[in-house]
């Protein structure tokens, strides 16, 4: 399972990556896409849309199963990744390249408060 | 399950082909008290396998049941809803056997062996009670015997025949003339020509300790391994019920789709007919095709009609539609080609009602 050093994680397996122009991507980690089977639907939130962090936002379905995608930190989104509606499985095939949304974050808002690499290894019990 | 619940793991039951399943990099899971493969990686793979080539599923945590006797055939025309007078030697009967409410406890296939000789196959979930059951009314002339020796295994598919001789040769002369839901034997082996998938092929009962090599020999023939995550989405494309989902106790053979399979004709008294006769179908049956890509249907969404709401009882994404269906519980005055509305998570999404199946042997019906 790959969990790699220059992301930063959430509790519900969100990955963040900070872009060079100041935003953060946004997607679901290895563990997550591998417990939820093959993706067959994602849904993800407009432009402009203005999140609080924790806010329910995107949604991923996988043949067996639904799940939430939350904001890691408050912020307004700037650009989701149209082509996934439809190519849903490249979540699976590739989850840290297949980005869901970008937000630019809140005055304020790091990703210092999220988990390392480690730390999300750690506490999912992941080798 | 709770983290540590080591009584949990060791009452879970394993097939003969558990090694095999986790030698191909299986995803198991558990299943009615069995561990059983979900995938071999790719479940929409399997899927297509099925419908356009072969597949092969390990089906031994169903349970065969063989009833032997002079008196199994009376026996048999009491107990099933369906009536195995209708069957010629070799034939085989798919039936409901029914509460005396006329409630769904089971569905299951029974074969007509030979004389006074029949097989039934059960549900993984029902077979303990469905032995019960059974047993309680089976009179002195009826022998009841659980083959858990035996293995099962699924051929499914366009190639399936010619793949599974291919890899088990000493079959081929005996069944190649062997007609759809028709079976034969084989020393201590049973081939059926049934499956639930809507695609030809066969399924195997033959002793435990042969199936390893039966299913080595089907891969290397080329036949895909296919888990219960794929065997859900091909019986759903199929239009076929998954008992404890699309019917259980509290609904009738009418109301889920199964009234072809009650034979009322002749006046034979068989266990549930007069509750079926009193009680009118409160719901029917019918498909429904998501008519957005915006989610997928799913078991108890609601679903609001016309004529009244009513609810899905098995969805999914079906990969050979490319789209979302379900089976789904629906008043009874509701009618194929009307439109509906789902409530899925916090939308409300349009499908078009349909009568399954929406798949057979590999072409769209809907």
């Amino acid at each position: 399972m790959k969990v790699p050093e220059s992301l930063r994680y959430t509790e519900t397996h969100e990955w963040v990556r900070a872009e060079p122009d100041g935003t953060f991507a946004v997607g679901i980690t290895d563990f997550a896409q591998d417990t939820l089977g093959e993706l067959v639907y994602v849904e993800t939130p407009d432009p402009g849309r203005k999140l609080a962090a924790g806010e329910s936002c995107a949604v991923v379905e996988s043949v067996k199963a639904a799940a939430d995608v939350y904001a890691p930190v408050a912020g307004e989104v700037v650009a989701r990744n149209a082509a996934l509606a439809d190519a849903p499985g490249e979540v699976n095939k590739d989850p840290y390249g297949a980005w869901l949304y970008k937000l630019r974050p809140a005055a304020g808002a790091s990703l210092d408060a999220l988990l390392d690499a480690p730390a999300y290894r750690k506490a999912f019990g992941i080798a | 399950m709770a983290e540590g619940d080591w009584d949990y793991y060791r009452r879970m039951r394993r097939t003969p082909l558990f090694d095999a399943h986790r030698a191909a990099g299986a995803r198991m899971v558990e299943f009615a008290g069995w561990e059983m493969p979900l995938h071999y990686g790719s479940q929409i793979e399997e899927h297509h396998a099925v419908r356009r080539s072969a597949g092969v599923f390990d089906i031994s945590h169903m349970l065969a049941a063989d009833i032997e006797g002079g008196e199994a055939r009376a026996f048999l025309r009491r107990a099933l809803a369906n009536d195995v007078a209708r069957l010629p030697p070799g034939k085989a009967l798919y039936s409901c056997l029914l509460a005396e409410d006329g409630g769904v406890l089971d569905d299951l296939i029974v074969y007509f062996a030979g004389p006074d000789r029949y097989r039934a196959v059960l549900n993984a979930a029902t077979a303990q009670a469905d032995l019960e059951w059974l047993g309680r009314r089976a009179p002195a002339g009826a022998r009841i015997r659980p083959r858990t020796d035996l293995a099962m295994l699924a051929v499914q598919g366009p190639r399936a025949r010619e793949q599974f001789w291919a890899a088990l040769p000493e079959f081929r002369s005996a069944s190649e003339d062997l007609a759809s839901f028709c079976s034969m034997e084989r020393n201590e082996s049973f081939l059926a020509r049934t499956g639930y998938t809507g695609e030809d092929g066969f399924e195997l009962m033959l002793p435990a300790g042969d199936a390893p090599e039966a299913w080595r020999r089907l891969c290397a023939a080329g036949v895909r391994p296919c888990g219960l995550g794929a065997r859900d989405t091909l019986r759903l494309e199929a239009g076929m019920n998954l008992y404890g989902q699309d019917m259980d106790a509290s609904v009738t053979p009418f109301e889920s789709g199964l009234g072809w399979t009650v034979a009322l004709e002749g006046g034979r008294d068989f266990v549930g007919r007069a509750a079926l006769e009193r009680r009118a179908a409160a719901f029917q049956r019918l498909g429904l095709v998501l008519q957005e890509r915006a989610g997928v249907l799913r078991a108890h969404q609601a679903v609001r009609t016309a004529r009244g709401e009513g609810t899905i009882t098995s969805g999914s994404f079906a990969p050979t539609l490319n789209a979302s269906i379900a089976l789904a519980r629906l008043p009874a005055a509701c009618a194929p080609g009307e439109r509906v509305e789902v409530a899925v998570r916090d939308k409300r999404l349009a499908a078009r009602l349909v009568q399954p199946p929406f798949v057979r042997r590999g072409k769209i019906l809907v």
